[in-house]
Formats: C-alpha cells, structure tokens, sequence
C-alpha cells in the first residue's frame, strides 16, 4: 500500500545561521563597488554644497530647515503646506521602482539599497580586519585569543566610527552641515541633534553590522510583495541547471559544467544556494555570478553558468535540451534557444505610463503653484456684531503669504452684495480708498478685516464674499474666498 | 503533566509541562541582556531613591520637587517678559496703541487676558449677551469707547460697591414709582419709537419727558456720565422687543461688574483695554 500520510510542515522556527560571506572579484563585483562609491558620495557631499540665498537665509543647497519649517533644494524652497510635492516624489521613486524591477529584477535590493551598500562597507571593513571566509569562521570556532579579541575590537571600533559618520551625515541634511558638525565634535550641539546622531549611528551599526540579511529576509516588506512585479520576462538571477546538471568533478565524463566547488554558496551575502531556484532569500546582487564566471574561466568553460536571466529563456532552454547529454552541444542548443530581452510589454508599459502622467502632473503643479496666497478666516465669535445704526458687521482674518523675498504691496478690493464697507485694520488706503497691505517677505502678514452691511441691504444669512488683492497695473495676484453672517432676515 | 522534563522536539528546548490545547509552554532562558538590563533597572532605583522624592514624607538629597521646577519656569518667564511689560505698564493704552511692537504685545496678552477674566460675562470674542452683558465689539458704549473710558471701566467696574467710584447709577424701578401697567405699556411705545419703530405718541412723549429725560435724554441719546444707555439706537442690552422693554422700565435694570483694578496688575489692565478697543468699536 502506498504512503498516503501527509508529510509534517517544516518548522516555523529557524536559529539564526551567521554568513561568511566570501570575497569575490569580477564585473558584478566592480559594478557594486562603483554604485557604493558613487551613492556615498552623493550622500556626503551634498549636504556641503552651497547655494546663495541672500543674507539672512541658509545658504546650503539641500537642506530640511525643521526649525523655521522651510525645505531648501536649490533654487526651490518649500513651505510645510507645500510637502504634497515630496509625497509626490516618493509616489515617483514607487512607481519608479516598480518599473525597474519588473524589468531587470532585484536591482534595488542587490545595488542601490542603503542596507546592501552599507552590509557591503561593513563586510569589506571586517575582510581588512578578522580575514576572509575562512580564516573568519576558524578564529570564531577557536579559542577566545588575544589576537582574536584585540581584531574584534578592531572591527567595532571601525564600525562604530563608520557609523556615526554615516549618523552625522543624515544630521546635515537636517542644520547647517558646517557649523553642526563643528558643534557635534567640540560638545557644543544640542541635546537633539545628539540624540539622532546617536539614534542613527546605532541604526546603522546594527543593522549593517548584526542584522545585515535578516533585514532583507524577515524585516523589509519589499521582498514579500515585489513578486508581483517580476514575471518571466524580467531579469533575475538564475542557475543555468540544463547546462549545470549533473553535477560531477571536472574530470568524470558525463557530467554537466557544475563542479559542486561551493563558490556560489560561500560568496553569497545571503548564505543561500541559488542553484535551488528563485527564492525570497535571494536580493539579486549577482555575486554568484562572478564567483562562477572565475570557476568556469579557470576550467576553460563558458561563463554564465550562474547568470542574469529571463525565466523565459531558462524555459526555453531547457526545453531546447530535455534530453541532450552533457557537452559543448547541449551548450549551444540551449543558448540558441534564447530570445533578447523583452523590455517592451503591457506590464512595463503601464508602468512608463503612470510614470509619465504622475511625473507630468507634478510638474505642471510645481510650475503653477503660488507664491502669494490670501486665506480669509471668517471670525466665529462672535459671527456677526449689529452695530447701533442697525448695520450688520463681520469680522476676518485676513493671512497674506509671501513664499518669495521680493516684498511688496497689494491693494484689498471686495468681491460681493454691492454696497458692503470694507476697512482693514492698521493699514493705509491708496488714493482710490482701497486698504493697502504690504506683504511680509517670505512670511504671512495677518491682517484684520471689518466688512459692514448698511441696515438697508436686507442680505440673506449667508452670503459668499471674495477678497482679491491687485497689484499696481489692477491685475489679481491673489484671493480668498468667505461667507458674511448675518441674522435671519 | 510529565514528571521528568520533557523536550520540545522542533527547538530542543525543555518545555515548563504546562500545556493548553496541545500548545506546550517553552522553558527558555530570559535572554542575557533581558536579565542585565533588569539587574540595571534596580540598581537605578535604588539610586533614584537616595536622590528624588519617591517615598512617602522623604524628600530626597536633591530637595526636587516638581512645583519648584514649575515655579522656576514661570519666573524664567516672568524675568523674559518684564521688560516689555515694564514698557507697557509705563504708557498709555492710547500709547501703547500707537507704537507697533507694544501694540502686538498688547494684543496678544489681552487676548489671553480677556479670555481669563472677561469672557466668562462679554463671550469669547466680547460679543456679549442678552440680558446685561454688553457687547464689546459692536460700537455702542454705555461708559464711552476711548482709550481713557475703557480703562476706567476695567479699573474701577459697576455697581460693584467695592469701589468708591465704580461707575454706573441705580434705575428706579417705575412700577414701584407709581407707574400704571398701562403707563408703562404706552412709555414702551414711546422708547421704540425713539430708534424709529412705531410711531411716537403724545401721552408717551409726555411720561418720557416726566420720568426718562432726566438720565437717558431728549431723544434717548442717553448719558455716559450716569452710565444711562442710548435708548435711540438699534443695540438692546436686555432685549429690543415692546415686553422687554416694559419689564426694563417696570423693574430696572442695574448690571454689575467687579472692579479690575484690584484684582489685575497695571499692565494687564492696559493691554485688556487696547484689546478691547481693537474689538471693533474704539473711540477716539
């Protein structure tokens, strides 16, 4: 009789196996080392960059100035009503990254994610200090020796250091990166700025230095859902089994490129076996790859046993050689069987779509946006006053903001029931009568507005009103919309 | 429950034998740092205790107490805002109303002001009520809306007989003068017709100039002298309406308020009356 008995599901529970990951040089290798120079660079440079402003105001170019709610990025200053323009620019990278790894896989993951190029500064620093692979696990399986003490502390210590060069470089976006850095290192900075300096040097070291994979396996959300984005068609990392299988020594005739030698696995940052398949574990950095390629190169073998591909083509060609024997031939027939990469399809279509039309939508919104707005606040207390001719009198607040530094002033007309009496406040009239209001340079002007209904008007209780504020040649700059109150008629 | 432990067979571990619904309690360590961190937990508050008051009746070696840091706070702030303050109770309201920077404090300080110690009578924003809370905001002043008027008001109040000058006379109530219900019915026809509703009469005219002129006026433009309101006006302090104003003349009216000017400071005071003036009636 044969077996019906469900197996049992394997345990949810799973100790942590540290990775030693192994050293590995080739063209991935170089790309990655490039992409991290170049991505740290940027980080750190750009908070010293300078762009004049004019007195009085920050003059670095990239800057969160959270004190006086401003975001500076060049040429454009933000106000916090205004941050709709950042949460489009994340809504950008999104969708951005959506197109990116429906096209060429992990790339994120495996390239541009801080946590990867971080892992990647922190291994390299630990390789300097405790050795590769090997000479890493023999130290940590051996006895507790001064050298192995003295080198972790080392390690630590150039982690840590690493670290809080990483948590004060995240500060500088937030102060003037001169003038913080100097008062972090002299003592001189304040409780705050030492607390997310703090707060960043140990996020980093832990989780460059501890967490490292367990981020990508158990913490990121991305890895979960991104499987929606990939389908056969995108780029991914794959072993080449129709050509790799059987595995065997070099030598034993009958079997296919493999040679089971284990770079794969020992490079992996991951610590998994790709030669397993597609696997959540795996964030697509393509190390495998080299550490193959420099297999297959000693053995005078193609390269590309391990290689950047298409579901598709690893269908097809595996296809192409179901029952082939192991050899040059097999090789070919599976190579021929390929397509080129298929970029265009609905999928990255759509994608490019949304891309444009958010990106559109943007833009034309950031080219349209006001600098002077006039808000007016109705009063609500009381929401209407009768004067002792019998007239009916409303109170506003009138918010006059500037987001430029140009200055200027702007006359106040009434947009209503004919007949309404407008007088603002502390302000003078030009020669036409009209309340003049001067704007407050890169700041809001609040202004107080008495609008007065002769008794003889008989509005209704509620009545729409505008105010608009024109500028010397009569033209409207800006206006805001209320209501008069009055009693019931 | 077994009686030698029993091991977990997916994590190696021990088990505690308690067991609900097949679900078997794991006897873990308390991890290292856990333990070290609670061990550090008791050690802190066995220093805390040396240190701050934590025990009932002790103290503690610092002597902190949380009011004397409130209290060390609010001097800070009074030390922060004298020199304006200074400034403002050395000036007049009119003054102060003149110079821009002491204006603004003025305000915003008799915002806060007014809202502690008027509102309760003259409403949020000194709209006022129906039934001898006067508004604030509208322009009809029953002691005058100058600077000068305001402050006296504030300082002194009415009616309050706490204070030798507190403003404000008694109205006889005229149904105990002798006044007919009739009487009164045609002196409040009389009254409306003073602010143009309904038509003046003679008789009317006749008890108004017996009884009314006096305080309030020829043509009820009242007297802020005695503190007698404009009776020729749109603004009714206790109700616009013929029966109303019968029940006004019946019974008088005597609304009170508490004399300020022993109970705030001198800078208050001003910057409650440039407040007040910025309302939306000041006068001159």
């Amino acid at each position: 009789m044969p077996d019906t008995s469900i197996p049992a599901p394997p345990p949810l529970y799973a100790a942590h196996r540290k990775v030693y990951p192994r050293a590995v040089t080739g063209r991935v290798r170089s790309i990655k080392w490039a992409v991290l120079v170049l991505l740290l660079g940027v980080y750190y440079v750009v908070p010293w960059l300078r762009w004049d402003r004019g007195p009085g105001v920050p003059n670095q170019a990239v800057l969160a100035d959270i004190a006086n709610a401003r975001l500076f990025f060049f040429w454009i200053e933000l106000w916090p009503q205004e941050i709709y323009f950042l949460t489009g620019l994340l809504i950008l990278a999104a969708i951005g990254l959506f197109a990116a790894t429906s096209l060429f896989g992990r790339i994120w993951c495996g390239f541009t994610c801080p946590q990867t190029v971080w892992t990647d500064l922190f291994l390299w620093v630990e390789r300097r200090i405790e050795g590769d692979r090997n000479a890493r696990m023999k130290r940590d399986a051996g006895p507790r020796t001064r050298d192995r003490m003295l080198r972790r502390a080392a390690k630590h210590g150039a982690w840590l250091a690493i670290a809080a060069a990483t948590g004060g470089a995240w500060i500088m976006y937030f102060q003037d990166a001169p003038t913080v850095v100097r008062q972090i290192v002299t003592g001189q900075a304040s409780l705050q700025t030492y607390f997310f300096f703090g707060l960043f040097t140990a996020t980093t070291y832990v989780l460059a230095g501890f967490a490292r994979e367990q981020v990508c396996t158990y913490m990121c959300p991305w890895p979960r859902f991104q499987g929606a984005m990939l389908d056969q068609d995108s780029l991914v990392v794959t072993y080449r089994d129709w050509r790799g299988e059987p595995r065997g020594k070099p030598k034993d005739a009958g079997s296919g490129d493999c040679v089971d030698c284990g770079a794969c696995v020992h490079v992996c940052p991951t610590g998994i076996d790709i030669r397993e398949g597609q696997q959540l574990q795996c964030i697509g950095c393509g190390l495998c790859v080299d550490a193959c390629d420099d297999v297959m190169g000693k053995l005078s073998r193609p390269r590309g046993l391990i290689a950047f591909e298409a579901l598709a083509n690893l269908a097809a060609s595996t296809a192409a050689t179901s029952g082939m024997a192991p050899g040059p031939q097999r090789f070919l027939a599976g190579m021929a069987a390929r397509r080129p990469l298929h970029l265009i399809r609905p999928r990255t279509m759509m994608y490019a779509g949304v891309l444009t039309a958010v990106a559109a939508a943007m833009l034309a919104g950031f080219l349209l946006r006001d600098t002077l707005t006039l808000t007016a606040l109705a009063e609500r207390a009381p929401p209407y006053v009768r004067l002792s001719d019998g007239s009916i009198r409303n109170a506003y607040t009138l918010k006059l903001a500037d987001k430029t530094r140009d200055g200027g002033q702007y006359a106040l007309v009434l947009d209503g029931p004919a007949g309404l009496r407008l007088v603002v406040q502390d302000t003078a009239a030009d020669a036409a009568g009209r309340p003049v209001l001067p704007v407050r340079r890169d700041g809001v002007a609040t202004f107080r507005a008495l609008v007065t209904a002769g008794r003889e008007l008989h509005l209704a209780e509620s009545q729409p009103l505008r105010f608009r504020l024109l500028d010397a040649a009569g033209t409207v700059v800006a206006s805001g919309s209320s209501v008069f109150l009055g009693p019931h008629p | 429950m077994a009686l030698k432990p029993e091991t977990d067979a997916v994590s190696g571990v021990a088990t505690t034998g308690h067991e609900w619904d097949g679900i078997k309690e794991l006897d873990n360590p308390m991890p290292a740092w856990w333990v070290y961190t609670f061990y550090a937990c008791i050690a802190f508050a066995a220093v805390w205790v040396v240190f701050y008051p934590s025990l009932p009746f002790v103290r503690g070696t610092l002597g902190y107490t949380g009011r004397s840091d409130l209290s060390r706070v609010m001097e800070a702030e009074r030390a922060r805002t004298e020199p304006m303050l200074a400034r403002i109770r050395a000036a007049t309201p009119a003054a102060i109303a003149a110079d821009p920077e002491l204006r603004g404090f003025a305000l915003a300080g008799g915002r806060v002001a007014f809202a502690n110690n008027c509102a309760g009578c003259h409403g949020a924003g000194g709209q006022g009520a129906v039934g001898g809370f006067p508004s604030l905001a509208d322009d009809d002043w029953i002691y005058g809306g100058s600077f000068d008027a305001i402050q006296q008001t504030i300082t002194v109040g009415v009616r309050n007989g706490e204070h030798p000058d507190a403003r404000g006379v008694a109205m006889p109530a005229f149904a105990q003068a002798g006044l007919t219900p009739a009487q009164i019915g045609t002196l409040a026809d009389h009254v409306l017709s003073l602010s143009g509703a309904g038509p003046a009469s003679a008789p009317g005219a006749a008890l108004y100039a017996e009884n009314c002129v006096a305080c309030h006026g020829d043509r009820g433009e009242g007297n802020r002298e005695l503190g007698a309101p404009r009776l020729n006006d749109q603004v009714w302090l206790y109700g616009g309406d013929r029966a109303a104003i019968g029940r006004t003349i019946a019974n008088a009216r005597a609304g009170v308020m508490p004399a300020w000017g022993s109970r705030l400071d001198p800078a208050t005071i001003n910057m409650l009356t440039v407040y007040v003036h910025a309302l939306g009636g000041g006068e001159q």
